[in-house]
């Protein structure tokens, strides 16, 4: 079996505001069909990294490599023209509006001819493109006609995933997606994960919620003070080593079989 | 392992049956609905009152002509209010409008000695070119509401609040605190006066025109989508990739360019233009908005329900006189009704955040 090609690789990404070195010669990689999850304490720099990976903010050193081809994202509109999709936990989506002028916001569907031209929206095909889009995802949403006000918090987090999904062509990153929602709420959402994972898009999962890491990830990143320290497998590793690793129970130097970098 | 399959196959999440009303009102933003029927009963009610004095054509011809510049100026503040802003400034921006229309009209209609003896014989120039830089003086306003608003990110209700006092003050500048004199009569006779078929005002007909535009814009476009979805979750609409600042930047401006237009229709109207009426437009332009259904803190709302708030105070105006009441109740009931548009605003608010 030969070795997969990382659709997306950070390689020693270093990033430091002021005094503070945010993160330390960081390398992530994601293979294709796969959920990557990133883990740490407050402060271990995975914000940091995930704003580096979408262009919010160049990093200082070290290089993305997209593809196979070095890429400098300047803006989150670069990131997104390469087909990197980002989800936010405080459900970025806009209440007022239904599922299908959400998944399409900001790239509407415009009728043909003269009344495009015009700005008239072509609502049916966006609608049904929803409707279709709702469907391969799984997800069970009562009416995507109905304002997203009126769903549940699960159901609105997975009109916001739908959409990146539909918009990403390569890389999905999920950042605390399910830190707002409620038991039920986050199960829904980590079904439509794996949904994802399946439909051949990876995933960059951020999350807090070890057991919602557990359950979805193929593999595990620890990162701590701006340094990944380890890299689990989420099959054999359990929730109290990766905890370990978090707080700094567990280091390189304490265990030196370990996988750590 | 069975464990895990169970937390893969969750019992799907019962989803929440709607009742017949429920699915109603989600569809549509039928919030004007009760609004509406308020206007119709108060015209029902003025008509069996008042019989044919009050339901007559010339009479409604009459309601429909008081209430287009205000119609205007709440159109605009639909878009505004929309995106969770505000635009006070449109009453001191249509008299500004007004009066620098006026101003150059009389100038371009003849030399000063001309036109002081009320002689306009370049007034073909002149009238065409005041209405025009009265519209463009709104527009104009507008943008710098929407520069100010979008790149210093003050607040709208200040912005406007500073506009407004720019634009009167400078309007009393120009005009010298008084009426402006000597512009073409024939403005008015030909523009301001006439009507189409002998009857429909030429006022009414672009209101009518502007009010249908707003309407489709508003509820079919990408214009009117981005202006709810701004409204609604700002930073949402600015991750989706819109460009919020340029899209706020000509919501403004709409709203400053129906004040102009509402300023060149005064000119047109009274052929002249004074810096002292108007002056509680913006404040009724708001209320006529949020009467209608428009909510204050952003993401609902409708030009028609804007349209039906406009309408109630010049009905009740129009009945209250009619019936020989003192007309200063109608201020009395329309502020009352202003409170209770915003309480069932803000409970529909509320039932709007719940997660």
């Amino acid at each position: 079996m030969s070795a997969p090609v990382p659709v997306l690789e950070a390689r020693g990404i270093s990033k430091s505001f002021g005094a503070v070195q945010a993160l330390d010669d960081v390398n992530l990689e994601v293979f294709p069909g796969q959920i990557v999850a990133l883990i740490g304490d407050n402060g271990a720099g995975k914000s940091t990294l995930i704003n580096c990976l979408t262009g919010v903010f160049p990093p200082d050193s070290g290089e993305l490599i997209f593809d196979g081809n070095a890429v400098h994202l300047h803006s989150p509109q670069d990131a997104r023209a390469l087909g990197i999709e980002t989800v936010y936990q405080d459900l970025a989506v806009a209440p007022h509006l239904d599922s299908a002028a959400n998944i399409f916001l900001g790239r509407e569907q415009l009728k043909p001819g003269l009344l495009g031209k015009l700005g008239f929206l072509d609502n049916t095909f966006m609608m049904e493109e929803t409707e279709g889009e709702l469907k391969r995802l799984r997800v069970r949403i009562p009416d995507p006609r109905r304002r997203v006000f009126t769903l549940s918090g699960g159901q609105r987090q997975s009109v916001a995933v739908a959409r990146s999904v539909k918009w990403a062509s390569k890389v999905v990153i999920m950042d605390e997606p399910t830190a707002a929602l409620g038991v039920a709420q986050s199960q829904m959402v980590l079904d439509l994960v794996r949904e994802v994972r399946n439909s051949g898009i990876p995933v960059v999962f951020i999350s807090h919620n070890m057991p919602h890491v557990f359950e979805v990830a193929d593999r595990i990143v620890v990162l701590r003070l701006g340094t990944v320290v380890t890299e689990l497998d989420p099959k054999t590793d359990t929730i109290d080593q990766a905890v370990s690793w978090m707080t700094g129970s567990t280091t390189a130097s304490s265990m030196p079989g370990s996988k750590a970098a | 392992m069975s464990e895990l399959e169970q937390l893969q196959n969750p019992a799907p999440e019962p989803l929440p049956e709607l009742s017949f009303r429920e699915q109603f009102k989600e569809r549509f933003d039928f919030a004007w609905t009760y609004i509406f029927l308020v206007l119709i009963g108060m015209i029902v009610f003025f008509s069996i009152w008042h019989g044919e004095k009050f339901f007559d054509t010339r009479n409604f011809r009459n309601i429909a002509l008081d209430a287009s510049q205000l119609m205007l100026l709440a159109v605009g503040g639909t878009f505004v209010i929309i995106t969770a802003g505000i635009d006070l400034s449109v009453s001191a921006v249509l008299v500004f409008s007004a009066v620098v229309g006026a101003k150059v009209m009389s100038n371009l209609s003849g030399t000063p000695e001309q036109v002081r003896n009320y002689e306009f014989p370049t007034q073909n120039v002149g009238i065409p070119i005041g209405l025009a830089v009265a519209i463009l003086c709104g527009l104009a306003w507008g943008i710098l509401n929407g520069l100010i608003v979008t790149k210093l990110k003050l607040p709208p209700f200040i912005v406007t609040l500073g506009t407004l006092g720019m634009a009167l003050g400078l309007a009393q500048i120009i005009s010298g605190g008084a009426s402006v004199p000597y512009v073409p009569y024939d403005v008015q006779t030909e523009i301001g006066a006439r009507k189409v078929f002998g009857f429909l005002p030429v006022l009414v007909i672009v209101t009518a025109v502007v009010v249908i535009i707003a309407m489709i814009a508003l509820s079919l476009t990408r214009f009117g989508r981005y202006t709810f979805a701004i409204g609604s979750n700002a930073a949402a609409a600015r991750r989706a990739g819109i460009n919020v600042d340029r899209h706020l930047i000509k919501v403004y401006a709409v709203s400053g360019l129906l004040a102009g237009l509402a300023g060149a229709m005064d000119l047109a109207r009274f052929a002249t233009a004074s810096t002292s009426t108007h002056s509680a437009d913006n404040l009724n332009a708001i209320s006529a908005v949020v009467i209608g259904g428009t909510s204050l803190f952003g993401g609902i709302g409708s030009i028609f329900g804007s349209v039906v708030g406009t309408f109630i105070p010049a009905v009740l105006r129009n009945g209250l006189v009619i019936g020989g009441i003192n007309p200063f109740w109608q201020q009395v009931a329309i502020g009352a009704i202003l409170i209770v548009a915003v309480y069932i605003d803000q409970r529909r608010r509320k039932a709007s955040e719940r997660m």
